[in-house]
């Protein structure tokens, strides 16, 4: 059998990451294997899949599709790189890459420790490969295959640090939710596999599904993979499972994870599903929307840095699914350009959130690698203890906050762009749906900025809070390499938008047949999504201008001051030097804003003073949904259980009687 | 795109950014003044703030040994990006490069960039008053932000453009109307300019030393050079939202062309504006009382629900009508 060119490439992605995982085997025996040869494979799989990605999208090799000689005799098992797999290999590889260069340094770090870096090594790599094998698969086995073993290889990646019960805790509840959203997931693929008469994609596609069995499919795809994107109320499981794997892991949990979630809602939904209707898209974009603005208020109030990225990232996954949703809605309504725009807007603020939060837990990752501290609350001063992590972590806040020039705010705005198109709706309410999401969106990301803004003005900027992060120094070259690459991916997308959307509006010429012909038209300086007269964006016009005037007015201020700078101690309105105590804390920082939306969850803050006359506060804010969906649910299942054991009485002559029962009503209701 | 970018138009581009920086302590000065005379006051000459920037600027630069690399750079940012944001919003004239490569919602990213580094320096030196005039900072913009962005959205969506010089034209081509929606979007964004430039009732722009303050508790370590370019860049904000607010509500007189007649009656207009819309403003300081901090959210989700107003009363009433 002969491979086609691009197959072979993304095979071998796939076979390196397992390369990767075997020879963490070796790390029994030297623990040096892991840094020396598993990440660097892993980096390596990360870069094949790059450049297969790359090779597609850009228009170099053409989209491939390849039977592999595996699988079920009569079911092999079938891949393929289309455009939209070529988009989502793009971020698998570009994170995996990075976390080959920032992973060696990282996981030094627990090679004295008492945790088994085979599990860590081993199924870092299975992960990696599960997840390239889902975005890979073209049917229904291969892909289900593929999205358990991403699931079950990252629940052991979760469950690390054993030692802790909340860790394990933790993975046992992902472990639960992972596998529900899973089921949800194989039960669309059933509705759409009972219409097409096969598991291959191209069946599913090809088969009309009739109202109502799609509306279940809908539904069903909706539930399973916006389980694994966290969105709310089955996000729970994220903020809990996220930040306890090492953070080069919650790096590729976050930032890649969830995108392959995204891009299994797209597959199901755009691709194979055919027929998108409107009132998909309103619920897509209610739950986005829901999702974004619980998400940020749960990370501004939240002091550990990274069950915060965690909860960040509900909040981005929600606004990609306002993206989509806003996509779904002009589709089903007939305007494909606009949901084409939509859609592409959802997909580049996909690749921007893979790289930021990477950027973000690394940064994460090298403070709990060098201070040992998550807690905010006992940061402080970083910045001068190590600049480079400083800088690049404050070119992911930037991004992150959505502000220009960088890569966050161009998805933003092309995401605003579209919902702006909303006059072109009919009726009143759809019309007025995506202004208020807008509002919602609007509200998020400046809520975003509070958090980013509490984030690094706690970590990294006055004076350390505690003596071990006093203690703190600069993280190797590796660490830096691996988050200085992801800063300038950051910064190289904000500045060149156009050439990235010349790449990503590839997806949906193929998945939707149309294009955005306007958008890259003025040439790669102007961004034009809809015509030159209804916006523009000029970004690296705007880049230029900001670096030319802030050099300008650097050389005329200094020019016309007295250059001497002196340095003494802090003013602070004249009262005594301040300690390092009495600056605001992360908890400080978000108090008003926890006044204003503090009834959107369940607090609990009091004060008492201990015998030695300190006083001790106590925060407690416990997310809503536990008991308004979970615990009933949980009682439900309990109270079920009770009743289905009745049945066990232990004696097996009344086990073999219901067993004959059950067959017998199953051959009548066969015959 | 390419017309955009002609010599006559970067040329007014230029001279409008100037005429920002020479505008804004100008502007300042004549709100004190009227306020002063308000108050039976005589007051200090309405160039005075240029004086105060002068004299900054030879001052020597003081630095907390606590200060970090990010303290002594947010002042250039800061300034950087307030001037560019205010450099794209037309004072003089319309169809400007910089109107075309920064668009509505880049004016709104451009201000919050600047905050962002604002709240960033405010928390850089670990004093209490720094992190707590960040902390009511980013409480104030969290409101504010969202109902700017829905009061300029109202307009964009009826001028199918957010590009400020198509809005602007729109404007024109429109005349006097009192639609609900532009008088919805008018009262929210008039609320969030208040908030947002910190002026009374939400901020004291005159007072120190006191719990109530919001931006002075963040510049307070800066001295010299440093807060100079701090100081003229909030009065830069103000100028800008007085001029936003003027040039898309109240448009005429603006240049449409390049040539020098027309420039010169739209300096002449902006400048009528802008000295009527600063007498309101003290009117409006002196009438009022500052708020209590957690009033003022009570006061910009007004401003939120009065711009979603507008936005829903136009997508719901004027389209396809």
């Amino acid at each position: 059998m002969v491979l086609p060119s691009v197959i072979v490439l993304a095979t071998a992605a796939v076979l390196i990451a397992l390369a990767s995982a075997g020879s963490a085997v070796f790390a029994v025996a030297a623990p040096r294997v892991l840094r020396i040869v598993t990440l660097p494979l892993f980096g390596l799989s990360g870069v094949c899949a790059l450049c297969a990605g790359l090779g597609v999208l850009s228009g170099v090799v053409a989209a491939d599709a390849a039977t592999l000689p595996f699988g079920l005799p009569w079911l092999p098992w079938r891949v393929r790189l289309d455009e939209l797999a070529a988009f989502f290999f793009c971020i698998i590889g570009a994170v995996s890459f990075a976390v080959g260069i920032y992973g060696p340094a990282y996981v030094r770090g627990f090679e004295h420790g008492r945790d088994s870096l085979v599990v860590l090594g081993g199924f870092a790599g299975v992960f990696l490969a599960g997840m390239l094998l889902v975005v890979l698969a073209d049917d229904a086995f291969l892909f289900m295959v593929a999205w358990e073993v991403m699931s079950l290889s990252s629940y052991f990646l979760v469950a690390f640090h054993h030692d802790h019960a909340a860790n394990r805790r933790a993975a046992f509840l992902y472990l639960l939710m992972a596998h529900v959203g899973g089921l949800a997931i194989l039960l669309g693929f059933g509705v759409l596999a009972a219409f097409g008469g096969g598991f291959e994609f191209s069946a599913l596609r090809a088969a009309p599904v009739p109202g109502l069995w799609a509306s279940i499919a809908f539904v069903l795809a909706f539930v399973g993979f916006g389980m694994k994107a966290g969105l709310v109320p089955l996000h729970v499981w994220l903020p809990e499972a996220h930040p306890v794997a090492p953070s080069h892991i919650s790096a590729l949990m976050s930032g890649v994870m969830l995108k392959v979630a995204v891009y299994g809602f797209i597959r199901v939904v755009f691709d194979l599903l055919g027929d998108v209707q409107w009132q998909w898209g309103v619920a897509v974009v209610v739950v986005g929307s829901l999702s974004a603005l619980f998400g940020v208020l749960a990370a501004l109030m939240e002091s550990n840095l990274k069950r915060l990225l965690a909860f960040s990232s509900v909040e981005n996954l929600g606004v990609i699914f306002v993206g989509l949703g806003v996509s779904m809605i002009f589709i089903g309504t007939g305007d494909r350009l606009l949901g084409v725009l939509g859609l592409v807007a959802a997909l580049y603020h996909a690749l921007n959130h893979a790289l930021f939060k990477a950027l973000l837990f690394f940064g994460a990752g090298a403070i709990l690698h060098t201070a040992h501290e998550q807690d905010l609350d006992q940061m402080g001063g970083l910045l001068r203890r190590m600049p480079w992590t400083g800088f690049a972590f404050l070119v992911g806040c930037i991004s992150i906050s959505a502000l220009p020039p960088f890569n966050g705010f161009v998805s933003e705005w092309l995401i605003f762009q579209t919902a702006l198109q909303a006059w072109h709706l009919e009726g009143g309410v759809l019309r007025s749906l995506l202004p208020i999401a807008t509002a919602v969106l609007a509200l998020t990301g400046a809520l975003v900025a509070a958090t980013f803004v509490k984030v690094f003005g706690v970590a990294f900027l006055g004076r350390a809070r505690s003596r071990h992060v006093r203690r703190a120094g600069p993280v190797p070259y590796g660490m830096r390499a691996g988050q200085v690459l992801l800063a300038g991916a950051c910064l190289l997308l904000g500045v060149f938008p156009s050439t990235a959307i010349e790449c990503i509006r590839r997806v949906p010429e193929q998945l939707l047949d149309a294009s955005l012909p306007q958008a890259t038209a003025q040439g790669w300086l102007w961004l034009t999504p809809v015509s030159p007269d209804t916006a523009s964006y000029s970004a690296p016009w705007v880049v230029l201008l900001l670096t030319i005037i802030a050099i300008v007015v650097a050389v005329v201020t200094r020019r016309s001051a007295s250059r001497r700078v002196r340095r003494r101690d802090a003013w602070d309105c004249g009262f005594a030097p301040p300690s390092a105590q009495m600056q605001y804390t992360a908890t400080a920082f978000a108090q008003p804003i926890r006044r204003v939306f503090g009834s959107l969850f369940d607090i609990t803050e009091h004060t008492d003073l201990d015998e030695k006359g300190r006083y001790h506060h106590h925060l407690v804010i416990a997310d809503r949904s536990w008991k308004l969906l979970y615990l009933p649910l949980a009682r439900l299942v309990d109270k079920a259980s009770r009743r289905v054991l009745r049945l066990q009485s232990g004696n097996v002559r009344t086990y073999l009687g219901w067993t004959l029962t059950t067959l017998l009503v199953l051959l009548w209701t066969i015959s | 795109m390419d017309h955009l970018l002609s010599l006559p138009a970067w040329t007014i581009a230029a001279l409008q950014a100037l005429l920002y920086l020479a505008l804004a302590p100008l502007l300042v000065g004549w709100v004190r003044k009227v306020k002063a005379r308000l108050q039976n006051r005589r007051g200090a000459p309405v160039l005075q703030p240029f004086s105060d920037l002068r004299k900054l600027l030879s001052k020597e630069v003081h630095v907390a040994h606590t200060a970090s690399p990010l303290f002594r750079i947010a002042p250039y940012i800061v300034f950087t990006a307030t001037w560019m944001a205010a450099a794209t919003v037309p004072l003089l004239a319309v169809e400007l490069p910089t109107a075309a490569m920064a668009d509505i919602v880049v004016l709104v990213g451009l201000l919050a960039l600047g905050r962002f580094f604002l709240a960033l320096a405010g928390m850089d030196v670990g004093t209490a008053f720094g992190g707590m005039g960040s902390s009511r900072e980013m409480l104030v913009s969290a409101l504010a932000e969202p109902a700017m962005l829905m009061a300029v959205f109202t307009l964009a969506m009826q001028a199918h453009s957010t590009n400020l010089s198509a809005v602007i034209n729109y404007q024109l081509v429109l005349g006097l109307s009192l639609k609900p929606s532009l008088l919805f979007a008018l009262a929210g964004l008039s609320l969030v300019a208040i908030a947002e430039t910190g002026r009374i009732p939400v901020d004291n722009p005159a007072t120190h030393l006191e719990l109530t303050m919001i931006h002075e508790a963040m510049i307070l370590e800066y001295s010299g050079r440093h807060l100079a370019l701090m100081e003229w860049a909030a009065q830069i904000k103000l100028a800008l939202y007085g001029v936003l607010i003027v040039s898309i509500f109240l448009p005429w007189g603006i240049a449409q062309t390049f040539a020098p007649l027309p420039l010169l009656i739209a300096f002449g207009a902006i400048g009528f504006k802008l000295l009527a819309l600063g007498v309101l403003l003290a009117v409006a300081e002196t009438v009022l009382a500052k708020m209590r901090l957690f009033r003022a959210p009570a006061l910009l989700n007004l401003a939120l629900l009065l711009a979603l107003l507008g936005l829903l009363s136009h997508i719901i009433l004027e389209v396809g009508v």
